[in-house]
């Protein structure tokens, strides 16, 4: 019982996606159910593909179902009352058609994951040097002497200070910025093919932010990992990515490479959120914009209407009666929405048509604003 | 306006508040079997104890001597539900006026304990400081010796009879309810709405009474109800020890299950049943215990 | 970690103190008055007016205590009124006992209850989770006494499989260099005297040890839910280590520290319930020492039994605190 007229996927992904293409995941629905309530489509219908090196954001409000979703990639959602269907074809493998044992010789050596809450994503009672040299026995093999040497090198290539001796320290002895890197350190241990950060800096200060994200992407340009980044904050995804989603209400709402998603958004939802993010080049005093009306109720969704209907500053009555249809507007932009067209052309004639620079970010009004994309 | 009308109206969120808090809780307790199966048991504790004298179909110290002969003492039968004990009395009567015997001790040394407790724990909450060690080194000695043992200590120091039990068991209780108030008032000081109360101007004595207390009940209640089972079997114990009132008009289950030790062979229902009352009434609290503290737990996980 | 040991050690001698203190307060409220409880019946006016000047009961209070404190320390404990030796003596003899019958129901309790909790909580609400919980319920409401009857009274003496009291049978020629049944027999290599004594302590064992059973299973399989829904277990499942791995080295580890703590306050449920099992069962240990004592006022006997008893249990606790300090590195630094 989901969405009454399910999106139409480009000619490129209906049917098998290509062989290059790193991570696959069709129409992937989790549905939560507990005792007595009604069921949850915390996920409903997601399709993404990743490339290898490349880097993809996803973005959206808390409760969109985008933790939910690298949750089910990976296979780490509780087995009971949870529903999980779909595909997710990981390096040419079904992932849901794997068995326990060959799913836990991926996770960690080929598809990694980092976790929002450095606080509380390390065992309190093992020194950090134990729980990454832990992933490399299991992984690798690796004994004693040479799982230290590569720990004590890893912590230092995430930039821990005196790697050596830090390496027999407890995560309670680092700050929450350490603490990432560690889990960083940790992740890409084994060198993955694909990392999933989800919203790997939103638990730590705005200037500590800068420097892991700045830390992913080296480390990312180095080893060639392709990686999911899920965050709420657009800043964040804004000098990251090659291409972002955004989802909403556990849907998918618009795709577009990033500059793309900047510069021309052809989904009132993007519109908003792109005009929420504060921005130094206005004046003093002005309001901060918020999208007006509360996150979805996901537990209550008609599928007969548009998500974002009620909140949403182009929405007519076709959008509350029905579905709204998954609109290819160009070669990688597609957006959900009555008027996709409508609003990728206001957006488009906005700026006045030419394509912006890399990383320059444009508020909905068209002007270019200052103040870059590291934040 | 004015600091009483800002402080009333605190006040009056904060009450609104806690009484939701119980209406709230009083729903998750009704919810819970165990619970509910609790309440039921304490129900039937107390009203045996209460109307003891109006079901109990003997006295207890009386001595049916024409039923009984040496090494044999009948069980259930028609004229004595639950058979008789080596001295011929009725052990339903027995147990009926047992229940008295342990509820009374319960209260009063629930009573007293509780009382002395929490006086030493808010003193020692209020002022903190110097008093406050003091008062918990003393605390802390006493949970030295475990729990029994100072029980036995105590009352034996006193002498034999109930009233040495109810001082024992209240004794014990002292440092449980002193420590439990005292944490709960600390952990308080440093609340945000404390900080409120104390950044608008409200004096020291008007927070601790109008606002620490009345936060500070809810595990206070829990405590005392885990206290009552514990009583119910400490003071069994220390009758079974010997430590009871020596009256055999009095009757105590613990001291039942005493004397039933030289005739376990022949007469195993004397033992049964005076140890089936004390497991029935100790579990009614026990649960309704536990019950109370995930009620009132705000975190109520499940 | 040894600064820490340290630190704990210091903090002890203040509680040893108070608990020496509280006990030499307890023998002057006794009834009659200090001299005539210690010497019991035999409290002639001379035996009195000796006592008197042995323990300096007319000198001021601080010097009693400090009297006092020299003769415990020095083991002088007194005599009995029953037996007429010295506490001391007998103290020796009696403590292994009940040591080795309060060891014996810890391993029952933490040997059964740990593994129970923590299967409890991993197939939560399943059958074995449901039977756990309301055994542990009823199970902490179940008198020691009336359990080692009920156990007494089904299988030793309906059943026979089991003897119903002492340490060992009548006829035993086995010979107690230490006066721990167990190793004694172990040291002198006597397979008869092992079978005999483990028979004789399992009833006891069994009786003593079921509330700190319920107890332990119910932490454990509180904290086993707790940690397992924590976020570094999802990481250790994110890394792909195998599931045993986990439930070892990131749950167990991390739900031991609350069970741990538990462990130690359940020894003095342990030591104290020795007493009344000891008397059902005629355990020759200390707890049928006290309750001699308490039946006939000797009260010498009984300060001694709660001394020792208490020191052993804050010696406990304070081992109880080192092993979560070697569990969990955060406690380290306070």
């Amino acid at each position: 019982m989901t969405t009454a007229g399910a999106y139409q996927p480009s000619p490129a992904e209906a049917g098998e996606p290509e062989a290059a293409t790193l991570l696959s995941v069709r129409d992937l629905r989790v549905v939560f159910q507990r005792r007595g309530r009604r069921p949850v489509h915390a996920v409903d219908g997601i399709s993404l593909d990743v490339e290898p090196g490349r880097t993809i954001g996803v973005v959206g409000e808390s409760g969109c179902g985008k933790s939910v979703t690298s949750l089910a990639i990976l296979g780490l959602l509780p087995k009971r009352g949870v529903q999980v269907s779909g595909s997710v074809r990981f390096a040419g493998r079904e992932l849901f058609k794997l068995s326990d044992q060959e799913l836990r010789e991926i996770r960690g050596r080929e598809l990694a994951m980092i976790f929002q809450d450095p606080m509380t994503s390390l065992n309190p009672v093992l020194t950090v040097g134990y729980q990454i040299t832990e992933v490399l026995r299991r992984h690798f093999g690796q004994k004693g002497q040479e799982a230290t040497r590569e720990a004590v090198s890893l912590l230092d290539a995430v930039g821990i200070p005196e790697a050596r001796s830090r390496v027999d320290s407890y995560p309670h002895e680092f700050s929450g910025g350490m603490r990432q890197r560690v889990m960083i350190a940790m992740a890409l241990s084994c060198e993955p093919e694909l990392l999933i950060a989800d919203e790997p800096t939103t638990a730590l200060d705005v200037t500590i932010q800068a420097q892991i994200l700045e830390l992913i992407k080296e480390l990312k340009r180095e080893t060639g990992t392709s990686v999911i980044l899920i965050t709420h904050d657009l800043g964040v995804v804004a000098g990251m990515t090659d291409d972002i989603i955004v989802m909403y209400a556990g849907k998918v709402f618009e795709r577009a490479p990033t500059r793309e998603l900047f510069a021309a958004p052809g989904n009132p939802y993007t519109k908003g959120l792109l005009k929420s993010v504060p921005d130094p080049a206005h004046e003093e005093g002005t309001e901060l914009y918020q999208i007006p009306g509360l996150p979805p109720d996901v537990a209550h969704m008609s599928p007969d209407q548009c998500p974002f209907a009620e909140r949403c500053y182009r929405a007519e009555d076709v959008c509350r009666r029905e579905f709204p249809p998954f609109v290819r507007l160009n070669a990688e932009h597609f957006s959900l929405c009555h008027f996709a067209e409508e609003v990728y052309q206001e957006s488009l004639a906005a700026r006045g048509g030419a394509v912006t620079t890399y990383g320059s970010r444009m508020d909905p009004d068209g002007k270019p604003a200052q103040g870059g994309a590291g934040r | 306006m004015s600091l009483t009308e800002a402080e009333t109206q605190e006040l009056q969120v904060e009450r609104d508040q806690i009484v939701g808090r119980w209406t709230d809780a009083r729903q998750r307790l009704l919810r819970s079997p165990s619970s509910v199966i609790g309440l039921v048991l304490i129900g039937l504790f107390v009203f045996v104890a209460v109307f003891a004298p109006l079901l109990a179909p003997y006295e207890p110290g009386d001595q049916n001597l024409s039923v009984i002969r040496p090494g044999v003492y009948p069980g259930p039968s028609a004229e004595h539900l639950l058979g008789v004990d080596q001295l011929g009395r009725d052990i339903l009567s027995r147990i009926i006026y047992g229940a008295r015997t342990s509820l009374v001790i319960g209260l009063v040394s629930l009573g007293f304990g509780a009382v002395v407790g929490l006086t030493i724990g808010s003193l020692a909450g209020a002022f903190g400081g110097r008093v406050d060690t003091v008062l918990m080194r003393l605390m802390d000695m006493m949970l030295a010796i475990p729990g029994l043992l100072l029980a036995i200590g105590v009352a034996a120091a006193i002498g034999r009879g109930l009233t040495a039990v109810m001082i024992a068991i209240g004794v014990v209780n002292v440092p449980v309810f002193a420590r439990l108030l005292r944490s709960s008032m600390l952990s308080q000081r440093e609340s945000d709405y404390v900080l409120a109360a104390r950044s608008l101007g409200v004096k020291r004595g008007r927070i601790v009474v109008g606002h620490i207390i009345p936060n500070s009940i809810a595990p206070v209640i829990v405590a005392a109800t885990l206290a009552l089972a514990t009583a119910i079997i400490d003071a069994a114990g220390l009758a079974f020890l010997g430590l009871g009132s020596a009256d055999p008009g009095v009757a105590e289950w613990g001291r039942m299950l005493a004397e039933t030790q030289s005739f376990l062979q022949n007469a195993p229902h004397a033992a049964i049943f005076p140890g089936l009352a004390i497991i029935i009434s100790c579990l009614g609290f026990y649960l309704l215990g536990e019950g109370l503290r995930e009620a009132l737990d705000p975190k109520f996980r499940r | 970690m040894l600064k820490f040991i340290v630190r704990r050690l210091i903090q002890l001698i203040p509680i040893l103190i108070g608990l020496s203190i509280l006990v030499f307060l307890w023998i002057r409220t006794l009834p009659g008055g200090p001299a005539e409880a210690l010497l019991g019946e035999r409290a002639t006016p001379e035996a009195v007016a000796r006592v008197r000047e042995l323990y300096g009961l007319d000198r001021p209070v601080w010097q009693q205590y400090g009297s006092y404190l020299e003769s415990v320390v020095k083991l002088d404990l007194g005599q009995s009124v029953v037996s007429r030796r010295p506490v001391a003596t007998e103290l020796r003899e009696r403590f292994p006992a009940t040591i080795e019958l309060t060891i014996a129901a810890m391993i029952f309790a933490v040997g059964i209850g740990i593994p129970l909790g923590f299967l409890a909580a991993k197939r939560y609400q399943g059958p074995i989770d449901q039977l756990s919980v309301a055994g542990s319920l009823i199970g902490v409401a179940i008198p020691v006494f009336f359990l080692g009857l009920v156990l007494k009274y089904v299988f030793a003496v309906k059943l026979g499989w089991l003897p119903t009291s002492g340490r060992s049978d009548a006829t035993s020629t086995a010979l107690h260099p230490t006066g721990f049944y167990l190793l004694d027999a172990v040291i002198t290599n006597d397979r008869v005297a092992l079978v005999d004594t483990v028979r004789h302590l399992i009833l006891p064992a069994i009786a003593l040890g079921t509330i700190p059973l319920a107890i332990i299973t119910r932490i454990t399989r509180a904290a086993v839910l707790d940690v397992v829904n924590e976020d570094y277990v999802r990481t250790a499942h994110a890394k792909g280590m195998e599931p045993n791995v986990v439930d070892r080295r990131h749950i167990l580890k991390n739900a031991m520290l609350p069970v741990v703590t538990i462990i130690g306050l359940q020894t003095g449920l342990l030591l104290s319930g020795a007493i009344l099992t000891e008397t059902v069962f005629a355990w020759g240990g200390m707890g049928s020492w006290m309750y001699q004592a308490i039946n006939f006022r000797d009260y010498a006997v009984l300060q001694a039994g709660i001394l020792f008893i208490a020191i052993v249990f804050v010696l406990v606790n304070l081992m109880v605190d080192i092993t979560y300090a070697r569990l969990d590195p955060r406690i380290r630094v306070r």
